[in-house]
C-alpha cells in the first residue's frame, strides 16, 4: 500500500497471468465484427442515424433468428414435457403425448428437471442408435456406443481432450481442413495441441484431395504427433458434400497412417445440389469390410442445431464413437460424468429429430410439410446466392451444395490490402469491417476460417428469408462495385 | 505395405489408448458419479430382469437431484417454459397473466422470437438485467452490473471457465487452487483436468464444519512451497457438509483473500437452503461491499449460482450464472471470447433462470400458489435436515453435525478395525468398502466420505436428504440397522 492509501498492487488476474492458451483461442463466428455489429444495433436502437435501418446478421448459422420457423411438433412435444399437465388438453395430437409420456417415463421422478444418465437418457440413445441404423441402410447402431452431448461443439471438445497428450515433438497433431469452422482451432489452441492444416481445393468445390492429406502429415510428423483427422461433411464454411469415394479415400489414409477420424455431420440433412449425396462415414466404414470397420477408430457428431430443425438453442447433440479402446471409452464415460448430463429439453429434442412422426400418426402431414418447406427454401436460398453472386466482378462463388454457407472468393484491389495493412487488419476483415458500416450487414472475413494465403473470402449464411436474402445479395454485390471502384 | 495386409489381420494397437491420451483425464475423478452409482445402476438392472435381491429398489441418495427423489416442479416456472416452448399456448386460458407476460418478454429477447435461436455468448441481456436486479435485491440495494453477469450451463461451466482463465505457469509457479476438504468433487476434478495443484484447506468437524482462517494460511504457506497459490474457493452453503458461514467468518475470509492476493470464487447454489436456527445465508458480494471501498474495488471474485438446487431443484435445465466483481478488463474480454466459443448456454436454461430471479410478485395471480410451493419445498428440506441429523445422531458408532442448509448429510462414522483391514485386502478404501456393503445389502446408494476428502483415519459418507419424509425415514432406518450390523460382523 502506498503512502497515500491508495492499492498499486496489480490485480491477481491479468492478461500476464491468464492461462496463455486460453489467450490463443479465436472464435471468428462471433468475433470483433460481430462486436461491431452488436454495437451497431445498440446505436441503432439509440436513435442513431445509419446508411441503413437494420443489422443483418449473417455471419452465424442461426435459422430461427433469421425468421425460420420450429417445427410444431417438436415444440408441442417439449411443451408437454415441460407442463405435462397439458397432457389432458386436446389441442395436442395423441402422436405429441405419447413421445411426451416416453420422454418423461425415462427421466428421474418423471420429469425433465432431473439430471438424466451423464452419458444421457437411456431410451433417447436406444432410439438415436435406431436412427443410425435406418440412416445407414442397416448397419448395426450399439445404444452403448451412443453419447448425448451439449451441442456437437460439446462432444468434439470432448474427443479432442480425450486425444491430446505428449510434449515438444510428441505433441498430438490434429488434422483439419482449410477453410475450417473456427471451433477446431480454438478448441486445438485452448488444449495446446498442434493444428495440422490440409487445404481443400477451391478450384474443385472445395474438395478433399488425399495427395494433399498427405502432405500435409509429412510435413507435420517432423514437429509433432499427428493423431486424429478431423472433417466437416457436409462442409462449414465451404458447403461441399464430399463424395462417397472420396469418403473410402479418407478412411482408407486415415486406416493407413493410423489417425483417429473426427466426422462432423451436423448438416447431414443439409444437401441440395443436384449430384450429391450425404453418406455417413460410418456407412461407408462399414461397407468397407472389416478390415476397416473393425479397426478405424471414429467419432462422428450431430446435433438439433441444423438440418431442418435450426433448434440451435437447446444445445442438443450427440456422438456415436466406433472401435474405442475399453479403457479409454470408460474414461469418456467418467469424464463426461463430472459435468453431470446434458441439457435434458435438448435431449428430449434429439430424440424427437430421430423419432419423428410416421406415416400413419397425425402429425406426419404437418411434419413433412414443415421439414421440405424448410429444406426446399433452403436449396432455393442456396443456389440463388451461387447465382446472383457470380454475376459479381470480383466475386466467384463454388456451388453452395449443402450446409447453410457460401465461402466465395472475394478479389480486393491492391490499395485496399495495402490500407488493410497499415492499420493492421486483415485484408478481409478490413472489406467486411466496411461493409458492415456501409450496409449493416454482419459477415465473417475469411481469415477467420482460413484460407490460402493471398487469397480472400467471406462466409455469409443463406438464411434470411428469400426475399431479404436478395435484398441483401444485392446489398453485398453493390458494396462490391462500390469498393472496388473506391480502391481503384 | 502395411501390417495388416500381410496377414489379413489388424494386428497394431489402437490409435488412443489409455497409454497416449490426455494424462490429465486419467487423473480425474468425480466420486459422485463415480464406482458405486456405477454398481448402482447395474443393480437396477439386475432389478429389472427379475434377480432377486435384498430390496425391492435402489434408492439413489448419491446426487443432489430433488425432482429424481419425488420433488415437484414450481408450477409457475413449468408454465412459462411450456409457452415459451410452444407459444400457441399463449391462446390457451388456462394459463395465467403473469406467465404469458414473462413468456412473451423473455421471447421477444431472442432471436426471430424462438427459444431456438442462439443467445448472445453471455447470455440474452435482459436475462443478466433480471440476474443484477435480484442480486441487488438480495444484497440489500449493493449494484450489481448486468456486464458483470455471465449465465452459464449449471453453475459447473462457470466454475470451469473461471478455473480455466485462472491456471497458468509451470512447476513452481503452477497455480494453486485452495479449496476445502471436504468439498464438491467438481473442484478437484477440474484441478486434475487443468493440471493445476491442488491446495486442501481443512474444515472443522468439530466446529460444525467452519472455516478457520488459521487453517486457510497453514494450507496457503505450506502450498507455497511448491506452487503459486492464486485462488481460494468456498462453498457456501457448503457441499457435502451443508455448513452455513456466519457474517464474521466471511469478512475473515475476504480479509484473508486480500492480504495474500487470492481470486475468490464463492459457489452459492444452495443459497436458499439454509434450515437451522440461527443461520442465515449472506452472500460474499454482499458482504464485500459492506466492508468498504478497501475491499470492495480489490478483491476480485466470481460468485456462482444455478438452477439445480434451493427450491426449484431443476438440474435437467443446466441453467447458471456467475457474477464477476473487479476482474481485469482485458481478463473480462478473454472471458468474453472463450464463451463465446461454445456459443451460448441452453436457451430454456436461461429462460429459466430469468423466472428464478424474477418470480410472481404479491400483486400478481401466480403469487399465492407459487410462495405456496416454494414454501412447502423448503420446509420439507428443513424438516428432512432436522430428521436425518437426529436419527444418525442415535446410532452407535455415527455421528451427524446439524445439517445447517445445502441438502446432504456428512456423518462421520467409525469403522471397526477388522473393517478396515478386510478392505485394504480388497484394495478398496475402508468407506467405499462400507458403502458398497450398504448398496448390496439395501439398496441404498450413498458416496463415500473418501470422494469428498477428509482427515486421514476418519470415514464418511455423504447422503442426500432429498427422498420424501416417510421414505426418508425408512432409509435412515436401515442404514442404523446395516451400521449397527456392520458393526457386529467386525467386532
Amino acid at each position: 500500500m502506498t503512502e497515500n492509501g491508495v492499492m498499486s498492487r496489480a490485480k491477481v488476474l491479468t492478461i500476464d497471468t491468464i492461462n496463455p492458451t486460453v489467450k490463443k483461442v479465436e472464435y471468428a463466428v462471433r468475433g470483433p465484427i460481430v462486436q461491431r455489429a452488436v454495437e451497431l444495433e445498440r446505436e441503432l436502437s439509440q436513435g442513431m442515424k445509419k446508411p441503413f435501418a437494420e443489422v443483418i446478421k449473417a455471419n452465424i448459422g442461426d435459422a430461427h433468428a433469421m425468421g425460420q420457423q420450429p417445427i410444431t411438433f417438436f415444440r408441442q412435444v417439449l411443451a408437454l414435457c415441460s407442463y405435462p399437465e397439458l397432457l389432458s388438453d386436446n389441442t395436442f395430437p395423441e402422436d405429441a403425448k405419447s413421445r411426451a409420456c416416453r420422454i418423461l417415463q425415462s427421466c428421474g421422478g418423471h420429469s425433465m428437471g432431473s439430471y438424466s444418465a451423464s452419458q444421457g437418457i437411456d431410451s433417447v440413445r436406444k432410439d438415436v442408435a435406431r436412427y443410425i441404423e435406418r440412416r445407414d441402410g442397416g448397419v448395426p447402431c450399439d445404444p452403448d456406443d451412443i453419447y448425448l452431448t451439449t451441442g456437437a461443439s460439446d462432444g468434439i471438445v470432448t474427443m479432442l481432450k480425450l486425444l491430446v497428450s505428449g510434449e515438444g515433438a510428441t505433441r498430438t497433431g490434429v488434422m483439419i481442413s482449410i477453410p475450417q469452422y473456427p471451433l477446431y482451432s480454438a478448441a486445438l489452441a485452448e488444449l495446446g495441441a498442434v493444428q495440422i492444416n490440409y487445404y481443400l481445393n477451391e478450384d474443385k468445390c472445395w474438395s478433399m484431395d488425399i495427395p494433399e492429406l498427405q502432405r500435409a502429415l509429412d510435413e507435420a510428423r517432423e514437429y509433432c504427433n499427428p493423431r486424429a483427422l478431423c472433417i466437416i461433411n457436409p462442409g462449414n464454411p465451404t458447403g461441399q458434400v464430399q463424395s462417397r469415394e472420396c469418403i473410402e479415400d479418407v478412411i482408407r489414409f486415415a486406416a493407413k497412417e493410423r489417425l483417429f477420424l473426427m466426422a462432423d455431420e451436423v448438416y447431414q440433412d443439409n444437401v441440395y445440389a443436384d449430384g450429391c449425396q450425404f453418406h455417413s462415414f460410418k456407412k461407408v466404414l462399414f461397407e468397407m469390410g472389416p478390415e476397416y470397420s473393425e479397426t478405424v477408430e471414429l467419432a462422428s457428431f450431430h446435433s438439433t442445431s441444423k438440418c431442418y430443425m435450426g433448434e440451435c438453442g437447446f444445445r442438443g447433440g450427440y456422438m456415436e464413437i466406433i472401435n474405442m479402446d475399453n479403457e479409454v471409452k470408460a474414461q469418456l464415460t467418467k469424464l463426461v460424468s463430472v459435468r453431470l448430463c446434458p441439457p435434458v429439453p435438448g435431449q428430449a429434442l434429439m430424440d424427437l429429430v430421430v423419432n419423428p412422426p410416421q406415416p400413419g400418426e397425425p402429425s406426419y402431414d404437418s411434419f413433412i410439410k414443415e421439414r421440405t418447406a424448410t429444406l426446399s427454401a433452403l436449396a432455393e436460398k442456396a443456389k440463388l446466392t451461387e447465382q446472383v453472386l457470380n454475376t459479381v466482378q470480383g466475386i466467384s462463388c463454388n456451388p453452395v451444395q449443402g450446409a447453410m454457407y457460401s465461402f466465395p472468393r472475394i478479389t480486393i484491389p491492391e490499395k485496399a490490402v495495402k490500407e488493410a495493412t497499415e492499420q493492421g487488419q486483415q485484408p478481409d476483415m478490413f472489406y467486411c469491417m466496411k461493409m458492415l458500416e456501409e450496409t449493416g450487414i454482419c459477415l465473417v472475413p475469411g481469415s477467420g476460417f482460413g484460407q490460402k494465403d493471398g487469397t480472400y473470402h467471406f462466409r455469409m449464411t443463406i438464411l434470411p428469408p428469400t426475399d431479404k436474402l436478395k435484398i441483401l445479395l444485392d446489398k453485398v454485390k453493390e458494396f462490391h462495385q462500390k469498393f472496388t471502384q473506391q480502391y481503384s | 505395405m502395411s501390417q495388416q495386409a500381410v496377414n489379413g489381420v489388424p494386428s497394431r494397437g489402437k490409435v488412443l489408448t489409455v497409454d497416449n491420451m490426455n494424462p490429465n483425464v486419467k487423473r480425474v475423478e468425480y466420486a459422485v458419479r463415480g464406482p458405486i452409482v456405477q454398481r448402482a445402476v447395474q443393480i437396477e438392472k439386475e432389478l429389472r430382469e427379475g434377480v432377486k435381491k435384498p430390496f425391492t429398489e435402489v434408492i439413489k441418495a448419491n446426487i443432489g437431484d430433488a425432482h429424481a427423489m419425488g420433488q415437484k416442479p414450481i408450477t409457475f416456472l413449468r408454465q412459462v417454459l411450456a409457452l415459451c416452448a410452444y407459444p400457441e399456448l399463449m391462446e390457451d386460458n388456462k394459463f395465467p397473466e403473469d406467465a404469458k407476460k414473462r413468456a412473451q418478454r423473455i421471447l421477444d429477447a431472442c432471436g426471430g422470437h424462438s427459444i431456438g435461436a442462439y443467445s448472445a455468448s453471455q447470455g440474452i441481456e435482459c436475462v443478466r438485467q433480471d440476474v443484477a436486479r435480484y442480486i441487488e435485491k438480495r444484497d440489500g440495494g449493493i449494484p450489481s452490473n448486468p456486464d458483470s453477469i455471465y449465465l452459464s450451463t449449471g453453475a459447473s461451466d462457470a466454475i470451469v471457465t473461471m478455473l480455466k482463465l485462472l491456471v497458468c505457469g509451470e512447476g513452481h509457479d503452477r497455480t494453486g487452487v485452495m479449496i476445502s476438504i471436504p468439498q464438491y468433487p467438481l473442484y478437484s476434478a477440474a484441478l486434475a483436468d487443468l493440471g493445476a495443484v491442488q491446495i486442501s484447506y481443512y474444515l472443522d468437524e468439530d466446529k460444525c464444519w467452519s472455516l478457520d482462517v488459521a487453517e486457510l494460511r497453514r494450507a496457503l504457506n505450506a502450498a507455497r512451497q511448491h506452487c503459486n497459490p492464486r485462488v481460494l474457493c468456498i462453498i457456501n452453503p457448503g457441499n457435502p457438509t451443508g455448513q452455513v458461514q456466519s457474517r464474521q467468518c466471511i469478512e475473515d475470509v475476504i480479509k484473508f483473500a486480500k492480504e495474500e492476493h487470492l481470486f475468490l470464487m464463492a459457489d452459492e447454489v444452495y443459497q436458499d437452503n439454509v434450515y437451522a436456527e440461527g443461520c442465515k445465508f449472506h452472500s460474499f458480494k454482499k458482504v464485500l461491499f459492506e466492508m468498504g471501498p478497501e475491499y470492495s474495488s480489490t478483491v476480485e471474485m466470481a460468485s456462482f449460482h444455478s438452477t439445480s438446487k434451493c427450491y426449484m431443484g431443476e438440474c435437467g435445465f443446466r441453467g447458471g450464472y456467475m457474477e464477476v466483481i473487479n476482474m481485469d478488463p482485458e481478463v473480462k474480454a478473454q472471458l468474453i471470447k472463450l464463451v463465446s466459443v461454445r456459443l451460448c448456454p441452453p436457451v430454456p436454461g436461461q429462460a429459466l433462470l430469468d423466472l428464478v430471479v424474477n418470480p410472481p410478485q404479491p400483486d400478481e395471480p401466480s403469487y399465492t400458489t407459487f410462495m405456496k410451493e416454494r414454501t412447502a419445498v423448503l420446509a420439507a428440506l428443513a424438516e428432512k435436515a432436522k430428521l436425518t441429523e437426529e436419527i444418525f445422531n442415535t446410532v452407535p458408532g455415527i455421528t451427524c453435525n446439524p445439517v445447517q442448509g445445502a441438502m446432504y448429510t456428512f456423518p462421520r462414522i467409525t469403522l471397526p478395525q477388522k473393517a478396515i483391514d478386510k478392505a485394504k485386502e480388497q484394495g478398496q478404501v475402508p468407506d467405499m468398502y462400507y458403502c458398497m456393503r450398504l448398496l448390496e445389502e439395501e439398496g441404498i446408494c450413498l458416496v463415500p466420505g473418501s470422494g469428498f476428502g477428509q482427515r486421514e483415519g476418519t470415514f464418511h459418507f455423504r447422503m442426500t436428504i432429498l427422498p420424501p419424509t416417510e421414505k426418508l425415514k425408512v432409509v435412515l432406518q436401515k442404514i442404523r440397522d446395516f451400521h449397527l450390523r456392520f458393526t457386529q460382523e467386525f467386532s
